[in-house]
């Protein structure tokens, strides 16, 4: 393996914008594991891509649009109830701010 | 424009909620009326397995905005994920375009005091809108019916230099995606919302100060304020020898200040990356031309046809056309009659005090442009004078009754035989001896009086022009 890819710092940061509470033990943990699967890809990169499009999805199919129909097939009680807190037809979380 | 030896360079994005039935990428319906996550599904929800479907129409949706606003448009362009965690967006990321985005390069003309200013628009890309979260103290709730609805950002480029401009091109921009029905450009319901940049730099210098971004001002009049306030804000740190810092801020319109959001520090790295989910988005040139051919004629120009060939004063001009359906309304009058500047009267001043007293708008006024033209004609024929043409018309809007019908119902018919007016001047100077000796012996502003005493016998039916003709030849006698 060469260089580190992921940084215990790197982690950490991710870990905060996933909204993540992992402490010391286990972004060690993850730097380690992250770092050996980031390694995988050295070996994809070492690969001559040279005039090659970056490709966004392998399919051959080019148009696939649905026309603008409104459809109502869902009840908003069955939409909340596998929330786990509810209010009315609302989902309850955490505050925010 | 100059702040204090200042340059400002404000840049705006507009979020424009597109006005389809149904969501971007799932059948939900759109409407802003729906009860708490009525307009949800599996899809807006972001459950595992399922997968999004493109709607037509935000693409139909999204050229013609980008044709009218004299973008390119990429005949691929590809959706990437946004990613970030809050409870409004359920998938952890948001659906938008990244590095090839559907529309490029343009720019927008409009007018500031008078003045053409032409903004380039960076570009326009199509993405989802987020939920609606309510904090409550100790906990937050989340609607996601607006979750998934279709929104274009269009980006302007840095180049605004004023609290007005802004407004100004806030405003265009709102009356481009009216006149195209692509939003219904309500603010208040949110479906325009804007988001302004905005550094300060000394005077001729060429290097950019720090920015500060203001999220989702929700009126141009706020715009405008906010622009000015933050202005003020960023010179005074720099005079007092402090530094701006990069930061979002919010407006607060009852204290009329800005407050920081979130610092640059806490900025979000939202690691982009083209969605695996969604084909890249191609278009024929055949689809572009089809939508070229459906762009209604755009306010400003319209604006200075009307008063290049209708001969029109500017401010008749940009009054008319600030919504489509004035303007189509003036028009269709205007071709009835003939008459440019008799239609434009009667729209700017009857028809809207009308509409304004009833809080109506112009597509349900119960005068059809039609009967307005055929009135104008009437006055233009000498069938009614332009005072009795004013009760006609109350009587129009009342009754949604044709002028003729009216005018014939009410007997308003103008009276423009001479032999009887001489009659009524007659019967008018015999009634009045004093008044006669007194016009007569130099008193000429009686003439007034002597006309207001035709016009009341005759019901205000006699022809002014002809009454007054009458009226001086037997005062001379």
């Amino acid at each position: 393996m060469s260089d580190i890819k992921v940084d215990f710092k790197a982690v950490q940061h991710i870990a905060k914008l996933s909204r993540l509470a992992i402490n010391e033990q286990q972004a060690q943990e993850y730097t380690n594991q992250l770092n050996q699967i980031l390694g995988l890809f050295d070996k994809i990169s070492n690969l001559s891509t040279e005039g090659i499009e970056p490709l966004v999805t392998p399919t051959e199919i080019e148009i696939f649009w649905r026309e603008d129909i409104a459809e109502n097939n869902y009840s908003s009680e069955e939409m909340v109830a596998n929330a786990p807190s509810q209010q009315g037809s609302l989902f309850k979380v955490p505050p925010v701010v | 424009m100059s702040y204090r030896g200042y340059d400002a360079v404000i840049g705006i994005e507009t979020h424009v909620q597109l006005r389809t039935k149904s969501k971007i990428f799932s059948s939900d319906a759109t409407n802003f009326d729906a009860s708490d996550n009525e307009n949800t599904s599996p899809i807006t929800l972001g459950m595992p397995g399922t997968l999004p479907v493109l709607n037509k129409k935000v693409i139909e949706y999204s050229v013609l905005t980008g044709l009218a606003l004299n973008c390119s448009i990429r005949k691929k362009s590809v959706f990437a994920r946004k990613n970030y965690f809050y409870p409004d967006l359920p998938k952890g990321y948001q659906i938008s375009q990244y590095d090839q985005p559907i529309c490029e390069n343009g720019a927008l003309t409009f007018m500031v005091n008078g003045q053409e200013r032409r903004v380039s628009i960076t570009r326009a890309h199509m993405e989802e809108d987020a939920g609606k979260s309510t904090h409550h103290g100790d906990y937050t709730l989340i609607n996601l019916n607006r979750a998934g609805i279709p929104l274009l950002e269009i980006v302007s480029g840095p180049e605004i230099t004023s609290a007005t401009e802004a407004a100004e091109y806030g405003k265009a921009i709102r009356q481009v995606v009216r006149y195209l029905d692509v939003c219904d450009g309500n603010l208040e319901e949110g479906s325009l919302r804007c988001d302004v940049n905005i550094s300060v730099k000394k005077e001729g210098v060429d290097k950019l100060g720090t920015k500060v971004e203001i999220k989702n001002i929700n009126s141009f009049r706020f715009i405008e304020k906010a622009i000015e306030y933050e202005i003020d804000r960023q010179i005074d740190l720099l005079e007092s020898g402090q530094k701006v810092i990069q930061e979002t801020r919010l407006y607060d319109p009852d204290k009329n200040r800005t407050f920081s959001m979130r610092k640059k520090e806490d900025a979000q790295d939202y690691r982009y990356f083209p969605d695996p989910d969604i084909l890249p988005v191609v278009i024929s040139e055949d689809f572009i031309k089809k939508l070229k051919a459906e762009i209604p004629e755009m306010p400003l120009a319209r604006a200075q046809r009307f008063i290049s060939a209708h001969g029109l004063p500017e401010y008749d001009a940009f009054v008319l056309t600030t919504e489509r359906e004035l303007a189509d309304y003036y028009e269709a009058t205007a071709k009835i009659c003939g008459n440019y500047k008799s239609s434009s009267n009667w729209v700017m001043t009857d028809v809207m005090r009308e509409l304004n007293l009833n809080n109506s708008i112009i597509s349900k006024a119960p005068v059809s442009p039609e009967a307005l033209g055929q009135l104008i004609q009437m006055i233009d024929n000498e069938k009614i004078s332009g005072k009795i043409a004013k009760s006609v018309f109350s009587e129009m809007w009342k009754s949604g009754k044709s002028p003729e019908a009216i005018v014939n119902e009410k007997k308003m018919v103008q009276i423009s035989d001479a032999s009887t007016i001489e009659k009524i001047v007659d019967d008018v100077l015999a009634l009045n001896p004093s008044q006669v000796h007194d016009y007569k012996g130099g008193k000429e502003k009686l003439i007034g009086f002597f006309v207001g005493a035709v016009m009341k016998t005759s019901k205000g039916q006699a022809n002014p022009d002809l009454v007054n003709k009458i009226l001086l030849e037997k005062l001379k006698k």
